[in-house]
């Protein structure tokens, strides 16, 4: 076949023109929604089983008739842990797919790094995953638990069994170093005492010295706030050093990077956390979830943390907002998400709070025991107090910054 | 007084676990000048292999001593003979090669083993110091460490082998004329010191997290103590590993480990401002 400028010229026009062309001859054509999430390089851990339940949240809608008529179809992109490619997919979601709604990031920079920009594009944006708390933007959903929601549950209880003087060791970035003034406060509120707080950089390795420094301080709670593979190296140098059990610890955010399953039974059993869901919830709703999870993934169906639970949660609010507007349209979605959203799912109720954008959720307090979760007790509709001490999207609703709380 | 014994067995640990890392780099680079930035992926390798020799039944030490060390210095001689042996004397470009190296076995740990934290728990368990509780394993690695640098201060000193290492480090030519077969001596020595690093991340295993990127975290400590030590590998590394970790253990005890790290490379900056060949330079010039 001979390719002058005249037949080019025919046939680019006529490939151009069919998408148009096939727009009106199916109504029925997909509702896009994009998925941002790593599933290679060093946070795939936590992208991984996020994009699963994203997918799971996609066959739910499409086994309930999808929305609006139309099919729901997810784009995945994977920024392979590198916050770079965040921005350009999601310049690529919101620009070239024009999807309706954007899901993703893992970690608090990869989110600041997508939320201005989707703003810009006028593209609904959910996160999903557990931060410090503090983002106010009025394009922006959060359906993950904030320090508020949970220390605030945590701290009482621990201190009620353990003792008064707390000492806590934190991650040395911003996740860390609040979740540390919150736990201060909360343990301040539940008549208790941190008497010394560490940070440490995410590349150390060595604890031996800090463990020597607790020892010697004699507190009668760990509160560890660790993040990472290299922070693992605590609980193993503190169950070698023969500590465990000897002092209780408990932890904001053990176990979302799987840590119990990784290490053994007899080097993390006992700690104390407290997420928006747990895997090892006895509720209908949860084992139905586990059931359908394990239908579509079979035997890669990963375990699912709080992250990955939440991930569904901001589909299905999406999906509640889609459904009140009867458009993707992003004010009217927004406005109806305002309005109320109520999702019932496997870690217990979330409810939408229109003044913060964030979630309430019922959070579950839980002891690792023998390389699982036990949930020892529920706390229903924990609201985010946190974020909402600073952030009122009904009286500014043009506000678009992530605040910076202070607790005390 | 008990808490005086706990700090000084603190500071005894941490300058084996400094002198354990360093050891593998300490005759890669300090003998041959071969900068070698794969180092802390050696150590990664070794970890991984205590962890799955383990796995597969093996009795801990075994795993951690034998099979961490065979395994790695078996990769470290066929990089020897892949790679660096056409870039002896060309430093830099050792540095891009091993480098690259780095990348690459972080790329096939990531793909064949997962990008997931890995690892033992500790042999032994825990003693009493009083009211302290200490682990055994740690002092464990802290006699393996005095054991390994005697054994290397021994061989070099006071051995024929050593003796002609050492003089193929220093004149290659000369040696070779004399009837030494170099090629040999390069690749002996770069396979022991890839087996050393082996034997590292073995011993590490049980302390810390087993993963693809878990070289990171050792390889800058390891250099800065090789380079403050100077050209004595066994006497320079030793004394500098004992001097960092001095300065570094007690500002993380009186402040934070921050403060710890900053005062470890403040001190290494120090030494080499005023010993700029590195503490051997000057002092026990010339002790292997």
């Amino acid at each position: 076949m001979t390719l002058n400028r005249r037949t080019f010229l025919q046939s680019t026009a006529a490939t151009l023109a069919f998408p148009v062309a096939a727009r009106h001859a199916f109504a029925a054509d997909p509702i896009k929604i994009a998925g941002i999430l790593d599933q290679s390089g060093g946070l795939d851990i936590y992208g991984q089983p996020m994009l699963a339940c994203l997918e799971l949240a996609v066959d739910d809608l499409n086994a309930a008739g999808g929305l609006l008529g139309r099919p729901v179809q997810l784009v995945k992109y994977d920024p392979q842990s590198n916050v770079q490619y965040y921005t350009q997919f999601a310049t690529e979601a919101a620009v070239k797919e024009k999807v309706a709604a954007v899901f993703g990031n893992t970690t608090s920079a990869a989110r600041e790094a997508m939320r201005p920009l989707l703003r810009r594009y006028q593209t609904p944006y959910f996160s999903p995953a557990l931060y410090e708390g503090g983002v106010c933007d009025r394009n922006a959903f959060l359906t993950g638990s904030t320090p508020a929601q949970t220390i605030e549950r945590l701290m009482p209880y621990a201190l009620q069994h353990s003792g008064k003087k707390v000492y806590v060791i934190a991650a040395d970035y911003n996740y860390g170093q609040i979740s540390a003034d919150w736990i201060k406060k909360y343990t301040r509120s539940s008549g208790g005492e941190v008497i010394a707080t560490e940070f440490f950089p995410l590349d150390v390795t060595d604890f031996g010295t800090t463990i020597k420094k607790i020892q010697a301080a004699k507190p009668d709670l760990v509160v560890t706030v660790l993040v990472g593979g290299n922070h693992m190296s605590f609980y193993r140098q503190w169950a070698a050093a023969g500590m465990l059990g000897k002092i209780p610890m408990a932890s904001t955010c053990f176990g979302v990077g799987n840590e119990h399953k990784v290490l053994r039974p007899a080097e993390c059993e006992g700690i104390l956390t407290a997420y928006g869901y747990m895997q090892e919830l006895k509720t209908p709703e949860n084992a139905d979830f586990l059931n359908r999870l394990s239908a579509k993934f079979g035997d890669k169906t990963p375990y699912v943390n709080e992250m990955a639970a939440a991930t569904w949660y901001a589909a299905m609010h999406w999906a509640n907002g889609v459904k009140a507007a009867k458009t993707t349209d992003r004010m009217a979605v927004i406005k109806a998400l305002e309005a109320g959203s109520v999702v019932n799912g496997p870690g217990g109720k979330s409810t939408l709070d229109a003044a913060t954008h964030h979630c309430r959720m019922d959070v579950h307090l839980g002891q690792v025991k023998g390389g699982a979760f036990d949930v020892i007790q529920s706390f229903p509709q924990q609201p985010p107090s946190d974020t909402a001490a600073v952030c009122d999207l009904i009286k500014r609703p043009n506000e678009n910054r992530q605040y910076v709380i202070t607790a005390n | 007084m008990e808490l005086l014994a706990l700090t000084l067995l603190q500071v005894l640990n941490s300058i084996a676990g400094l002198a354990l890392v360093s050891f593998g780099l300490a005759v890669i680079f300090g003998m041959m000048r071969v900068i070698n930035l794969a180092h802390g992926e050696f150590i990664m390798l070794g970890g991984f292999a205590t962890v799955f020799a383990h796995g597969m039944g093996v009795n801990i030490w075994i795993a951690m001593l034998v099979i961490s060390p065979l395994a790695v210095g078996a990769l470290g001689l066929v990089v020897e003979r892949l790679i660096i042996r056409h870039l002896y004397g060309r430093m830099i470009d050792t540095m891009l090669a091993t480098w690259g190296l780095s990348l690459l076995l972080i790329g096939l740990a990531t793909t064949f083993f997962g990008n997931r934290v890995m690892g033992v728990s500790a042999p032994l368990g825990s003693f009493a110091l009083g009211a302290y509780s200490v682990s055994w394993y740690e002092q464990v690695i802290l006699i393996i460490v005095c054991l390994l640098y005697a054994a290397g201060y021994a061989l070099l000193r006071f051995t024929r082998w050593g003796l002609m290492a050492r003089a193929t480090m220093q004149l290659p030519e000369m040696a070779a004329s004399l009837g030494v077969a170099r090629t040999r001596v390069f690749a002996t020595t770069f396979t022991v010191g890839a087996a050393l690093s082996g034997l590292a991340g073995g011993l590490l295993a049980p302390l810390a997290g087993v993963v693809p990127t878990m070289g990171a975290a050792y390889v800058a400590k390891a250099f800065i103590t090789v380079i403050t030590g100077g050209a004595s590998v066994v006497v320079g590394s030793g004394i500098s590993a004992t001097l960092l970790s001095v300065v570094g253990t007690g500002a993380t005890y009186l402040a934070n480990p921050v403060i710890g790290d900053v005062a470890l490379l403040a001190a290494a900056i120090v030494l080499l401002r005023l010993l700029p060949t590195g503490i051997t330079g000057r002092i026990f010039k010339g002790y292997p």
